[in-house]
């Protein structure tokens, strides 16, 4: 089987499981909302709150990520699947581009929905010479947010106390791409700086995004044998 | 797909855990269409000598072929060609039985007719394909396991104590499967305790003792 059908059907099965079990519709987005709204009562100062929204976006992403991540991978425990997945011989690496492209669609829809919730409660406005920017960006921090959390939910997915693991294994990595889709969607909106200067921290977002993929591609079948 | 008459070569072969030989020289034969019931104490090397021909293991020593494929050199090959269930059946709770079988049948580039047959072959039909599996019996699940395989046109079931966990109704229901799947001209291999049960289906038992094959009895 090509890898890319492979990929594909993993992918379908995982939406297929979070559609019936509606955990980022009943957990994610209202923990995600929470997230947001907690945000701008503890910073309590509407100046504040524009000029890092951005910012808090990315943090109530990556939050949100970790529970979509730990679900994903407690589907797969839970009866032995992906234990089986790899007894059977399928691909480690289409496995983990269905489980990454699951992932961020999910990821995807997460963020416009947070990024109008920025509007709406931290009053963020949106340039029509910044969205190049700000969908790119949006595009990139997405792959790369998917593909590490994929990389390491496979990783932590066969370790005890794994609910912990993963954060502490994820916070560090992601770092870089936190930063950098922070500062490309502060250029993008006009917060600071115009949308020019946000291009080369599009860049290293891209970056990431394509190591990340790349490392996941190689390691993900080693990881989840050891 | 060749049709080969041997599915399962293994002559004098080692498979050394760590520092312990789980397998110490064991051969064996298994040729298509037989039930071979291994049975042995608990630490025998059964579920070594399964896991050995799903693939998953390095062979120490000794020549080992499955399906006609070396497992020295081609274990990947080996692996998308054969079904092991073991003590958990690798589905997933939140899909229904026939979104389960759909899944793994598309692994292996089977159609929506190949998938039907196998779901109606386990006798899964009807309104039970489209509960989710979490809904079902113990013993549905294991059929779903097992048309999973049929869709993935597994050549050589591994099974290891597939009874397990099952009540009496559901036991019999596997066995009435087994033994239409080897009829069908699958290749089985089980390890049970239940010894009466098994070994009534077996077309050959098969005593494993501290890693070998010992005794090999037609039923």
């Amino acid at each position: 089987m090509r890898r890319r059908t492979v990929a594909w059907a993993v992918a379908v099965k995982d939406l297929r499981v979070e559609r019936r079990a509606r955990v980022a519709t009943l957990q994610v987005l209202p923990f995600a909302a929470i997230v947001m709204v907690l945000f701008a009562f503890a910073l309590d100062s509407t100046a504040v709150v524009e000029r890092v929204a951005p910012g808090l976006v990315w943090l109530a992403t990556l939050f949100s990520m970790l529970v979509l991540v730990q679900r994903q991978f407690a589907v797969e425990a839970a009866d032995g699947a992906l234990d089986a997945l790899r007894v059977a011989g399928v691909d480690p690496a289409a496995v983990f581009w269905g489980k990454a492209i699951a992932l961020a669609l999910q990821l995807a829809v997460l963020e416009v929905l947070l990024l109008g919730a920025a509007v709406v409660l931290y009053r963020t406005e949106l340039r029509l010479d910044g969205v190049v920017l700000l969908v790119t960006t949006w595009v990139a921090a997405t792959v790369a947010l998917a593909t590490v959390g994929t990389l390491y939910g496979g990783l932590a997915a066969g370790t005890t106390g794994r609910e912990t693991l993963l954060p502490l294994l994820v916070f560090p990595v992601v770092a870089p791409v936190l930063i950098g889709a922070t500062r490309a969607v502060e250029a993008a909106l006009g917060t600071v700086g115009t949308p020019g200067d946000g291009w080369p921290w599009f860049g290293l977002v891209a970056v990431f995004a394509v190591a990340f993929g790349a490392g996941g591609t190689l390691a993900f079948g080693p990881l989840i044998d050891s | 797909m060749e049709q080969i008459g041997e599915v399962v070569v293994l002559d004098d072969v080692v498979v050394v855990l760590g520092s312990y030989p789980a397998l110490a020289g064991a051969s064996l034969t298994v040729r298509r269409g037989e039930i071979v019931l291994l049975r042995g104490p608990n630490g025998a090397g059964k579920s070594t000598l399964l896991r050995l021909c799903a693939g998953l293991l390095p062979v120490s020593r000794g020549v080992a072929a499955v399906l006609g494929h070396d497992l020295a050199t081609e274990r990947d090959v080996v692996r998308s060609r054969v079904g092991l269930l073991g003590h958990r059946n690798g589905l997933y709770l939140d899909l229904t039985v026939r979104e389960n079988v759909r899944f793994w049948g598309s692994l292996a580039g089977a159609g929506d007719e190949e998938v039907a047959a196998a779901i109606e072959r386990l006798g899964l039909g009807g309104r039970l394909a489209d509960v989710e599996l979490g809904r079902t019996s113990a013993g549905q699940q294991r059929r779903t396991a097992l048309a999973c395989m049929v869709a993935r046109r597994a050549e050589l079931w591994l099974l290891d104590e597939p009874h397990a966990g099952l009540d009496a109704g559901a036991r019999d229901e596997l066995d009435l499967t087994l033994g239409e799947a080897a009829g069908a001209g699958a290749t089985i291999i089980v390890a049970s305790h239940e010894l009466e049960r098994a070994g009534a289906l077996a077309t050959r038992v098969v005593d494993v003792v501290a890693g070998q094959v010992r005794q090999q009895v037609a039923t």
